[in-house]
């Protein structure tokens, strides 16, 4: 696993870095932190989970993005970062 | 000249009585351009006052200095219509320690000529005036250096404070007239560098959009206006600043051509698109209490039938002659809009203070209709609402609420409900709006208020609506 990276920093998109991790590492910066940060965590969480990934820190920058834009983003960071084209395979 | 009331700013603040715990005031025609406010509250700072009330009829991003003035004891009270920026972000997190005092352009007005809020000393920008005092915002020489159009909120400070001092950064011969704020209320008058950036008068709030979902909101909204039963000859329409709100004149002029309808007047704000409408013919009269562009600033300056009003004039609901009370149609933005049609336009959905009442409140009440045009969701912030973080304009005043999943009309107006519905309008009630965002966004955590009001919304017949708490990190 290597860093990799999707997504922009526009209104309605997330930025989303994935790393080498151990255990799942979440750090989270959102324009809607407030009332949607515990949300977006889960989201996040629960996409890589179901990519088979458990070890990974994320580092997100949200500009209030929906969940299918999150899950998008979060899934191809993770693509990119994995090497493995979940898409393809 | 014999009897010149030019003094320096030092002179004429220490001729004016001006006292520590007294009140000052400003208005908001340079927008986010001011110069004012900030060249005037430095100089009580340095001249060593404290605890003063300011009053202004709006402050923005650029009254950002003001946070200084606060924490150093020369501000200790602030009313305004609203807040955006730093400073507004500073005050929501519980910068002051008494409330803001949030009013409507029309309660403004109302509260300076009752006497509930009394301005010891206003402080009035102006891009001429003469040496007696009568000053206007439109350029009087080729010496001018500013534009801001209408000075219709500074009207009621320049005739009901006990002291007024215009600045102005374009000194002309007597006699300048016709002038909004005249020689005999005014006490001294203070030459400046510069009273404001007019290119900045149209930032802020006010875009032209080309975003499609804005023109989608604004073509359904024209249709609204069109099929109301209200859309007849010699009708009279506001718009507020909202992007699609802006956008819906362009498709209403399309229509009126079309049938041949013409509108008596255009009142509030008056934009460029108001302004060609008016030159088209399509619009008898433009009633102006505040000059949203460079175009409306200059057409005020030239055209007879674009008439200057006071705050008091334009929205005041203790008048009856206010003009609001003769507008048919107003078009409205909205931060959210909740089930009972309340509207909030002034707190954000993160609790952060990010707007202004205006002429909220005052349009909506008054108006024969009134259309709030939003979308469901601004990114994941969701516009429809169950509850709205903050009431500004009570739902009894609402009439439609028009998004681009559809259009919801409070019940209390079958009789539009109908003639939309008959036009071919899909029509949707508020609360399926309000479960629609809910689906895609998922429920909100509630907003980390704490107990310190930091805010007091008052409605336009001077009593309170609603409070605004802190917000906590």
């Amino acid at each position: 696993m290597k860093e990799a990276v999707a997504g922009t920093l526009e209104s309605g998109d997330i930025f989303v870095r994935i790393g080498p991790g151990e255990g799942l590492q979440i750090d989270l910066q959102s324009s809607v932190a407030a009332q949607f940060g515990r949300q977006i965590k889960e989201v996040i969480g629960e996409t890589l989970k179901e990519l088979g990934i458990s070890d990974a820190h994320v580092s997100a920058v949200d500009k209030g993005a929906l969940d299918c834009t999150i899950r998008a983003r979060v899934t191809a960071a993770a693509v990119r970062s994995s090497g493995k084209d979940v898409w393809k395979d | 000249m014999r009897n010149s009331k030019v003094l320096s700013l030092e002179e004429a603040i220490r001729r004016s009585g001006l006292k520590d715990g007294m009140t000052i005031s400003f208005h908001h025609h340079f927008r986010g351009g001011d110069k004012v406010v900030n060249l005037v509250v430095d100089c009580l700072a340095r001249m060593g006052f404290k605890d003063l009330k300011l009053a202004a009829s709006s402050l923005s991003d650029v009254h950002s200095p003001l946070i200084g003035h606060i924490k150093n004891g020369v501000i200790t009270g602030i009313s305004t219509s609203g807040l955006r920026g730093e400073l507004a972000d500073a005050i929501s997190h519980g910068l002051m320690d008494s409330p803001v005092v949030f009013r409507s352009h029309g309660g403004r007005g109302s509260a300076i000529a009752n006497g509930e809020l009394k301005i010891d000393v206003a402080f009035l920008g102006a891009s001429a005036s003469d040496e007696l005092g009568n000053a206007c915002g439109v350029p009087r020489s080729e010496n001018a250096k500013s534009i801001c159009g209408s000075l219709g909120y500074a009207l009621p400070d320049a005739r009901y404070a006990s002291h007024v001092i215009v600045l102005t950064d374009d000194l002309v011969p007597y006699p300048n007239l016709p002038a909004g704020i005249r020689g005999a209320d005014v006490e001294s008058v203070v030459v400046v560098d510069s009273v404001g950036d007019s290119s900045k008068i149209s930032a802020g709030a006010i875009r032209d959009s080309k975003n499609p979902r804005d023109i989608l909101l604004a073509k359904q909204a024209a249709k609204v206006v069109i099929n109301s039963g209200l859309f007849v000859d010699g009708f009279s329409i506001q718009t507020g600043t909202g992007g699609a709100s802006l956008a819906v004149v362009k498709y209403i002029r399309e229509e009126m051509i079309a049938r041949g309808i013409k509108a008596s007047f255009a009142l509030g704000g008056i934009t460029a698109h108001m302004v060609k409408l008016h030159e088209e013919g399509l619009i008898g009269r433009l009633i102006d209490v505040q000059s949203f562009d460079k175009v409306a600033a200059q057409s005020i300056a030239s055209d007879p039938s674009h008439v200057e009003v006071s705050a008091v004039e334009y929205a005041s609901g203790q008048h009856t002659g206010s003009a609001t009370h003769a507008l048919d149609i107003v078009i409205l933005s909205a931060l959210e809009v909740d089930t009972d049609f309340n509207v909030n336009v002034l707190v954000g959905s993160d609790g952060v203070i990010r707007g202004a009442i205006g002429g909220h409140q005052d349009t909506a009440e008054d108006s024969a209709l009134s259309i709030i045009v939003c979308p469901l969701l601004r990114g994941r912030i969701p516009c429809v609402v169950p509850k709205v973080t903050t009431l500004i304009t009570p739902g009894k005043s609402v009439d439609v609420v028009v998004t681009e999943y559809g259009i919801a009309v409070n019940p209390n107006r079958p009789e539009i409900a109908e003639r939309l519905k008959a036009a071919g309008l899909k029509l949707v009630d508020i609360k399926e709006l309000a479960d629609k965002a809910r689906s895609v966004i998922g429920t909100p955590d509630p907003l980390p208020f704490g107990d310190k009001v930091v805010g007091v919304v008052m409605n336009r017949d001077g009593s309170v609506l609603d409070k605004i708490y802190n917000i906590r990190d």
